[in-house]
């Protein structure tokens, strides 16, 4: 099987999907880049990650739009074009950039089935970057997600490799919901197996990563590699754990969790987003008021602290959990029962 | 031209001071020691240096992601600065902005900024409580091209005009947003008719030109100053450098940038004004500029050395932890 990174592993459901499917549309700032420059060059920037490279070439600007910068207007483009029949993926680039269009985003989209009676299909993918590690500091770094979560009406997203990215990518742009598709910008250049053809991975079922006796992980993104790297140590000590990556914040596998739970009688919830109202305390009262007595010892959560991220590295370093701060929350729920 | 000797000497000395920290930067972020993202303002001085000369500590600027210019421009310490982007302990905001969030409010200046459009409406707010106090200060925004497509931009243009603050909307179009060029993200090209759409009187500039800027910001504020309401200086330029460090440009033709340093170049034109009319000469700008360079690599080598915040940093500045 081809060993490409998660850019690559998008890029190719891109492709693909909108070569099955002439409704699929791409738009955002620079997904193409070069119009109006000097150079006559497109596709100059394909992304700002590269994430939508030699789209235009394939499809042309009409279905590979570079917008000006106006958020709230490739949100607002893409909710009615979603809503006349198109099967938009619009991209705001940094994750952060939500505040911008945040009205299109949960009282549009996320609002149209429910609010007309069921009338309304509302295929629409919201593609970004997210989280730290890359030292872009306070608006160009946070997790987002937990808010997305908290909206009835969205579908959301967060892949940790690139088989898993392809697959949910497809079956994000297949979808008739609004799908916000969250990419970290650190797991970008990860490389993983990814079949060549076409496979889609449905929501709301997670992925055992690892498992194990000891404890149930739960983590997301960028988080499942570094639960990984603090499983090869605990391993050292013959302690092994479930690994569970959700994949899909939103619908929930609750089922897979609260299985693991019941056999290993201990969680660590990681996530990178702040701990009040993060994906952490959302899992972790589930858990609570749904395997309250399969639980050996309180939960443990490790998340961000509650701070915007900082910019320095040395302060980026000590805001983000790493595989440290996993490993002791292990040994922490090990040792409290 | 209303500018004595002193003041000539002090704004060329300004742009300088912002084209050497720009070119060292420029250098000093192949070493890799500078983390995240850097916008350099390289090629717009006049911009940031025409406008600023009018105001002082007690008028506002909103800034942008390529605030470099405009915090050197406000009198922010270049020190300071340097540290911050270095992501120093001592850096102007602690390490914890760096590049896109130098803010140094004492000195008026409320912020770079990572939001495009972020600035304009903030400093509406700005321009409120200049109103207010009734002492002839305003509030300035910088805006690029790209920047004034944003919503929230043409909000701050409306309100400042129905509320008829003292605010003064600078845009600053050199020609690209990003990967993408103004000849096709600006409906409409002339940006200063927009603007003059909202009754809000434009004064165009050559972004290249210092004194062009000067006259300019002159006039928007003999409007704001004088209660007559928000006005707007239009300046064309050029920035010299990629989007931000690392950009590899495909979308400007080879040679283009040469072609502005070499036949537009503020600094340039500048030494070629004033030494031609005899008011300053040469030795003396020689002079600004040997200090300048020393003063930015005296900046640079102290950042470098300096101290980095420690980790228990993260928890301050904040009113709560969990
Ligand atoms: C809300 C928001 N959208 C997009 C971006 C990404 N971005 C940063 S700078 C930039 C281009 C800005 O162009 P312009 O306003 O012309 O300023 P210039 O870079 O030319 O100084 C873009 C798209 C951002 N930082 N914030
Ligand atoms: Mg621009």
């Amino acid at each position: 099987m081809p060993v490409i990174t998660l850019r690559e592993a998008l890029n190719e459901a891109l492709h693909l999907e909108m070569a099955r499917d002439p409704r699929v549309i791409v738009l955002g700032e620079d997904v193409s880049g070069g119009a109006g420059g000097t150079s006559g060059q497109r596709d100059a920037a394909g992304g700002i990650f590269g994430v939508t490279k030699g789209l235009i070439h394939k499809f042309g600007d009409g279905r590979v739009i570079d917008t000006p910068i106006s958020e709230s207007c490739i949100i607002g483009a893409a909710n009615g074009a979603a809503l006349a029949g198109l099967r938009p993926v619009a991209e705001l680039m940094f994750a952060d950039f939500v505040g911008v269009a945040m009205d299109q985003i949960f009282n549009q989209a996320a609002k149209f089935r429910y609010m007309f009676g069921g009338k309304a299909r509302t295929p629409l993918v919201i593609r970004m970057s997210f989280g730290a590690g890359m030292n872009c500091a306070a608006q160009h770094s946070q997790t987002i997600y937990p808010f997305m979560t908290a909206v009835p009406g969205l579908k959301v997203v967060v892949p940790s490799n690139p088989y898993d990215a392809k697959g949910l990518l497809l079956t994000a742009i297949r979808d008739d919901d609004p799908v916000v598709f969250f990419e970290h910008k650190a797991l970008y250049s990860r490389k993983g197996e990814v079949p060549e053809g076409d496979y889609a991975i449905p929501f709301g079922e997670a992925a055992l990563v690892r498992e194990g006796e000891h404890a149930t992980i739960v983590a997301l993104g960028r988080m499942v590699p570094f639960a990984e790297k603090a499983l090869e140590k605990l391993n050292a000590d013959g302690i092994t754990c479930d690994l569970i990556d959700p994949r899909t914040t939103s619908p929930l596998d609750e089922e897979t969790i609260l299985e693991s739970v019941s056999n290993t009688g201990r969680l660590v919830v990681v996530d990178e987003s702040p701990p009040r109202c993060s994906v952490a305390s959302d899992i972790a009262a589930i858990v609570a008021q749904k395997g309250f007595r399969d639980l050996k010892a309180p939960i443990q959560i490790v998340t961000a602290p509650h701070t915007p991220v900082p910019f320095a590295r040395e302060l980026e370093r000590a805001y983000v959990p790493g595989p440290a701060q996993i490993e002791a929350a292990v040994r922490k729920v090990l040792a409290d029962g | 031209m209303q500018l004595n000797r002193d003041a000539l000497l002090q704004a060329y000395r300004r742009m300088r001071t912002i084209r050497e920290f720009e070119e060292r930067l420029h250098i000093e972020n192949r070493t890799g020691e500078i983390a995240g993202f850097t916008h350099l303002y390289a090629g717009q001085e006049a911009v940031a240096v025409g406008v600023c000369e009018h105001l002082t500590d007690k008028d506002w600027i909103a800034s942008t992601h390529r605030g470099h210019g405009h915090c050197i421009a406000k009198g922010c310490d270049v020190g300071g600065m340097m540290k911050e982007i270095y992501g120093r302990a001592d850096g102007l905001c602690k390490g914890k902005g760096g590049s896109m969030h130098i803010a140094d409010l004492d000195k008026g200046m409320l912020g770079a900024n990572a939001i495009v459009g972020g600035g304009p409406p903030i400093a509406v707010g700005a321009a409120i409580a200049a109103k207010l106090a009734g002492e002839g200060h305003v509030a300035v925004s910088f805006t690029g091209d790209g920047g004034s497509n944003q919503g929230t931009v043409l909000e701050a243009l409306n309100m400042a005009a129905v509320l008829k603050v003292p605010k003064i909307f600078v845009f600053e179009n050199n020609g690209y947003s990003e990967h993408t060029g103004a000849a096709y993200a600006l409906a409409g090209q002339d940006l200063g008719r927009r603007v003059e759409g909202f009754g809000i009187p434009v004064f165009r500039a050559d972004g290249f030109d210092f004194f062009s800027v000067y006259e300019a910001m002159r006039q928007a504020l003999e409007v704001s100053r004088t209660g007559g309401g928000p006005a707007a200086v239009y300046a064309t330029c050029t920035r010299y450098f990629g989007h931000f460090e690392g950009d590899p440009q495909n979308y400007r033709a080879k040679g283009e940038v040469e072609k502005f340093r070499e036949e537009s170049d503020c600094l340039k034109g500048f030494r070629a004004r004033v030494t031609e009319a005899g008011l300053i000469d040469a030795a003396t700008l020689d002079a600004i500029d040997a200090e300048v360079l020393g003063e930015i690599d005296a900046a640079t080598v102290a950042a470098k050395s300096a101290a980095p915040p420690v980790p228990a940093d993260v928890l301050t500045d904040v009113y709560i932890s969990y």
